[in-house]
C-alpha cells in the first residue's frame, strides 16, 4: 500500500455497489427502458449482457451524481486521495464538461482570463458560455518543428501586470505534443497576484501516477485541473475527473457542474473511473513507468531510421519547454518531405495503422498502459517503409508559424452578434464569429471575436489542400465563413 | 483412461489427436509452448494450443518451403529465417553445400530449448557453423538490412498471434528492402479454405503482390493443419518459380526428398479455380 494515500485505494466503492445490486435482483420499474438488455437483445448481443446489465439509473443504494452522498460521494473522495486533490468531480461529459465547469466556477461576464492561444476548443467554448474575455500569452513556437510550446514565465508575469484584474490564469498541462509549462512558478506568479490558476490535464492523468514525468496541476498547487481519465487513465471514452484545491468551495462547483451535466449520469461511465482510479493508485507507477520506456524506445528506433525526428526531454529549455511528457510520441515528418497529415493518412490507408493525429509538420501516436512492443516494431518498421517509398524533396513545404491573434470583441459577444456568411477569400479583415480548426488536435486556427488575416487564410487553406480534417464553421466544407456584421 | 489434444480449425470444426504423453509444457514471455508424444503423428509441439509441427508431418512443410526456393535461383548462399524455431527449415537448408550463411531469427528461446530437449530431429542442425541465431523481434531486426540476403524465408506461426507483425505491410517492404536485386521471399501463407483463414491469406497476397514485382502461391497437402492444405507464398525481384527454375541442376545435387520432387515444383504452381480467382481478386 502507498503511504501517500489516506483512504484505502483497493476500495471501488460503485464497483462494489453495482455487484452487489447485480445480486440483489431487482425488478426494474424504473429507466432505462432496456431493463438490462431484455427489451433491446441487439443491443445487449452487441455490447454483452454484463454491460446493459450495469446501465442503470441512480437509485438509493446507488448514489446520485447530481448530488453524491454514499457510494458516488466515496468515490469521489477515493479520487480526490489519489490525485491529492481537496476534491474531485467525477464527470460524465468528457473533459471539455470538465475544462468548461472550472472555467464557468471562476470567471462570471467581463472578467478576464490569461491564457495560452493553443488551448483546446473547449476553452473559447467555455469563454462563449460565461462571456469572460480571454487574454493570450503568446506561447512560444519551435520554428523548426512547427509546434507550439508552452507560455515563458516572463510572458505570464507580463500579462498579470498589465490585467492586474483578470482572475485567473490557464495552462495546459501539458501540451498535446506533451510540452510543459513552469506549472509551480506560474501558479505562485497567480496567487501572488490573488488570481486563480487552472490546469487543462486533458493530457496529463498519468503525471499523478509516475516517477519522471512533469508535475502534476494538484501537486504543483493549482486550484482546479480537467483530467481526462479517459485518455491516459484507461477509463471508458468521455468519462473524466475535474480536480479542485483547497481555495475552491467544492459546493459550489458542483452548482456550476449541474448547470450543464446530465441529471442520469452513465454508471458505465462512472464504474469505469472508479476502476481505473483505483488501478492508478496500486500500479500506475510501474505501469507508466513501462509506457515512458516504450517512448523513449520508439523515439530512438524512429531517429534510427533517419530523417524524422523524434522529438524528446532534449528539447527542455527551463522556460517555455520547462518539461517534457516521455509517454507522448511526436515525430518531425517535413524533413522526409511529407506533411504529418500525410503520413497519417498513408499509415492508416497502407499500413492498417492509425495514429492520434498528424499536422502540418508532425505526427503523434498516442502510447499507454495498453501498448505491446510487438505493436512498436510495426510503427518503427511503418515509418522506416514510408521514408523509403515516398521520400521526397522537402523544399515547399511549409512549416506552422504562430499567429499571433487579433482579439476584437470576446467570444460570447462575436458568437452571438448579428452576423454574415462570406466566401473566406473575401473575408480578410472582418471579425469572425466562429472557429476554424483541425481536428484533432482541435486547436482552433481562429476563434469568434478574432480578426480574420491573410496569413490565417493562408494557414486554413494549406492544411485543407494536405488533407486535414477540418471543423469548426457552419459550412462543412469550410468555404464560407460567418463573421460579424 | 484417455487423453486427446484438439485444435479448433473454426469454432465448428476440430482436429483432434489422442496424447499417449504430456511431454512439455512452458508459458514463456510470448506463448504457451506445449510437446506431446501421440500415438498417430509422434511428437507434436503446439504454441498457444495450435499444432506448429509433428514428427509424422512435418517434412511437407520443411521441404516445400526450402527446396522450391533452392531450385530457382542457384546462387543462394546468405539466408535469413524468420521463425522456425523448431529448426527443420535449417536442417534442410544446410544440406546445400553452396549456403555460406543462416541467419535464424527467433522471437522466443523457449521454443529452440523446448525443440532441442524433445524434437532433435528438427533441431539436430541448429549447432552448424553456418547458422547464426538472433533472439529478436523480426521486425526490428530486418529494419537494420539492406540488399544483404538472396533468400528470406518467413516461417512463422498463423496471423493472429504473437506472429501478427510479419504478415504486413511494413515487414514485407522491410524483407524486399533486405533482399539483394535478385533475392526471393518464401513465406508460410496459410490455408485458403476456411473462410476466416481465407481472409488472411487474401490480406497478405495482396500486400506481398503489391510490394513485389513477382508474386505466386504454391500449396501442399499437410494433413495437421487446418483443412489439411496449406499455402505458400514466392514472391521474387527477378526469378520467375517456374520459367526459370532448373530441374537438371537440381536433380544434380543428389539430395533425397520425402515430399518434393521437380515434377512436384512445377505442379504446385498450378492452383486450383476458386483459390486463383480469390487470388486475382486481390492482385489488381
Amino acid at each position: 500500500m502507498n503511504t501517500r494515500y489516506h483512504l484505502d485505494q483497493t476500495k471501488a466503492p460503485i464497483y462494489e455497489a453495482l455487484e452487489e445490486f447485480r445480486k440483489m435482483r431487482i425488478v426494474p420499474f424504473d429507466v432505462p427502458g432496456h431493463k438490462r438488455g431484455r427489451g433491446n437483445p441487439e443491443l445487449a448481443a452487441c455490447l454483452g449482457e454484463k454491460c446493459v446489465g450495469v446501465d442503470v439509473n441512480s437509485m438509493k443504494p446507488l448514489d446520485n451524481l447530481c448530488h453524491p452522498v454514499s457510494v458516488i460521494k466515496e468515490a469521489e473522495d477515493l479520487a480526490a486521495d489519489a490525485f491529492g486533490a481537496a476534491h474531485a468531480f467525477l464527470m460524465v461529459g468528457g473533459t471539455t464538461s470538465a475544462v468548461q465547469s472550472m472555467i464557468l466556477t471562476v470567471c462570471k461576464r467581463g472578467d478576464e482570463i490569461i491564457l495560452p492561444r493553443n488551448v483546446h476548443r473547449s476553452v473559447i467554448n467555455a469563454l462563449v458560455l460565461c462571456g469572460a474575455v480571454p487574454v493570450y500569452v503568446n506561447p512560444e513556437v519551435n520554428a523548426s518543428l512547427g509546434i507550439s510550446l508552452g507560455m515563458k514565465r516572463e510572458a505570464v508575469a507580463k500579462a498579470i501586470r498589465e490585467h492586474p484584474n483578470a482572475v485567473a490564469v490557464l495552462v495546459n498541462n501539458p501540451t498535446y505534443y506533451g510540452i510543459c509549462s513552469d506549472l509551480r512558478a506560474i501558479v505562485k506568479m497567480a496567487h501572488d497576484a490573488g488570481m486563480y490558476c487552472l490546469a487543462d490535464e486533458a493530457h496529463g492523468t498519468h503525471f499523478y501516477f509516475g516517477g519522471g514525468l512533469p508535475v502534476s496541476a494538484m501537486e504543483a498547487g493549482a486550484d482546479m485541473a480537467a483530467v481526462s481519465m479517459h485518455k491516459s487513465g484507461g477509463s471508458l471514452t468521455q468519462s473524466s475527473l475535474l480536480l479542485c484545491g483547497p481555495r475552491i468551495q467544492a459546493g459550489y462547483a458542483r452548482q456550476i457542474i449541474n448547470l450543464t451535466q446530465t441529471t442520469s449520469g452513465s454508471y458505465l461511465l462512472m464504474v469505469s473511473l472508479d476502476i481505473s482510479r483505483r488501478n492508478l493508485a496500486l500500479r500506475g507507477r510501474d505501469v507508466f513507468h513501462r509506457v515512458s520506456d516504450m517512448g523513449e524506445y520508439a523515439r530512438q528506433e524512429i531517429n534510427a531510421v533517419g530523417g524524422y525526428y523524434a522529438f524528446g526531454r532534449e528539447l527542455r529549455d527551463g522556460n517555455a519547454v520547462f518539461d517534457f511528457d516521455t509517454t507522448k510520441l511526436s515525430v518531425h515528418t517535413l524533413d522526409i518531405g511529407l506533411a504529418g497529415i500525410e503520413v497519417y493518412d498513408i499509415l492508416r490507408d497502407e499500413y492498417d495503422i492509425q495514429i492520434e493525429f498528424g499536422d502540418i509538420g508532425n505526427i503523434l501516436a498516442y502510447l499507454s498502459m495498453g501498448d505491446r512492443p510487438q505493436e512498436m516494431e510495426r510503427l518503427v518498421s511503418a515509418l522506416a517503409e514510408i521514408r523509403r517509398r515516398y521520400q521526397k524533396d522537402p523544399a515547399g513545404l511549409l512549416t506552422q508559424e504562430y499567429v499571433e491573434p487579433q482579439v476584437v470583441i470576446s467570444p460570447q459577444e462575436a458568437f452571438y452578434a448579428d452576423k454574415v456568411s462570406l466566401p473566406l477569400a473575401e473575408s480578410t479583415g472582418r471579425v469572425a464569429s466562429e472557429f476554424v480548426m483541425c481536428y484533432p488536435p482541435g486547436i482552433p486556427l481562429l476563434a469568434p471575436g478574432e480578426r480574420i488575416t491573410e496569413e490565417i487564410l493562408e494557414h486554413i487553406q494549406y492544411a485543407k489542400e494536405k488533407g486535414a480534417s477540418m471543423t469548426g464553421p457552419e459550412d462543412p466544407d469550410i468555404e464560407q465563413i460567418n463573421v460579424v456584421q | 483412461m484417455e487423453m486427446w489434444f484438439s485444435e479448433y480449425h473454426t469454432p465448428d470444426v476440430k482436429l483432434a489427436m489422442r496424447v499417449k504423453k504430456h511431454l512439455y509444457q512452458k508459458q514463456s514471455d510470448f506463448q504457451q509452448i506445449d510437446i506431446f508424444d501421440t500415438p498417430e503423428f509422434g511428437r507434436v509441439l503446439t504454441l498457444d494450443g495450435n499444432i506448429m509441427l509433428t514428427e509424422r508431418d512435418e517434412f511437407i512443410y520443411d521441404e516445400m518451403i526450402t527446396h522450391v526456393p533452392m531450385a530457382v535461383h542457384q546462387g543462394i548462399r546468405n539466408i535469413l529465417v524468420i521463425g522456425a524455431g523448431d529448426g527443420g527449415v535449417v536442417r534442410e537448408l544446410t544440406r546445400y553445400d553452396r549456403v555460406e550463411n543462416i541467419d535464424l531469427v527467433e522471437m522466443d528461446p523457449q521454443v529452440l530449448e523446448a525443440c532441442r530437449m524433445y524434437l532433435p530431429g528438427n533441431a539436430c542442425r541448429l549447432d552448424d557453423r553456418r547458422v547464426h541465431i538472433y533472439f529478436e523481434n523480426a521486425l526490428k531486426f530486418i529494419r537494420r538490412s539492406e540488399e544483404k540476403y538472396d533468400l528470406i524465408i518467413v516461417d512463422s506461426t498463423d496471423p493472429f498471434g504473437p506472429s501478427e507483425g510479419l504478415f504486413t505491410k511494413e515487414f514485407y517492404g522491410s524483407c524486399f528492402n533486405a533482399l539483394k536485386d535478385d533475392g526471393i521471399m518464401v513465406n508460410q501463407q496459410g490455408s485458403p479454405f476456411y473462410e476466416e483463414d481465407a481472409r488472411a491469406m487474401q490480406r497478405s497476397h495482396k500486400r506481398i503482390a503489391s510490394t513485389f514485382p513477382i508474386s505466386k502461391v504454391y500449396q501442399a497437402h499437410i494433413p495437421t493443419y487446418a483443412a489439411g492444405y496449406w499455402l505458400f507464398g514466392f514472391a521474387s525481384k527477378k526469378y520467375h518459380p517456374v520459367d526459370d527454375f532448373d530441374a537438371d541442376a537440381w536433380t544434380a545435387l543428389n539430395l533425397h526428398t520425402r515430399y518434393y520432387t521437380t515434377r512436384l515444383h512445377v505442379g504446385a504452381f498450378w492452383l486450383p479455380a476458386f483459390l486463383e480467382e480469390m487470388l486475382q481478386e486481390v492482385e489488381n
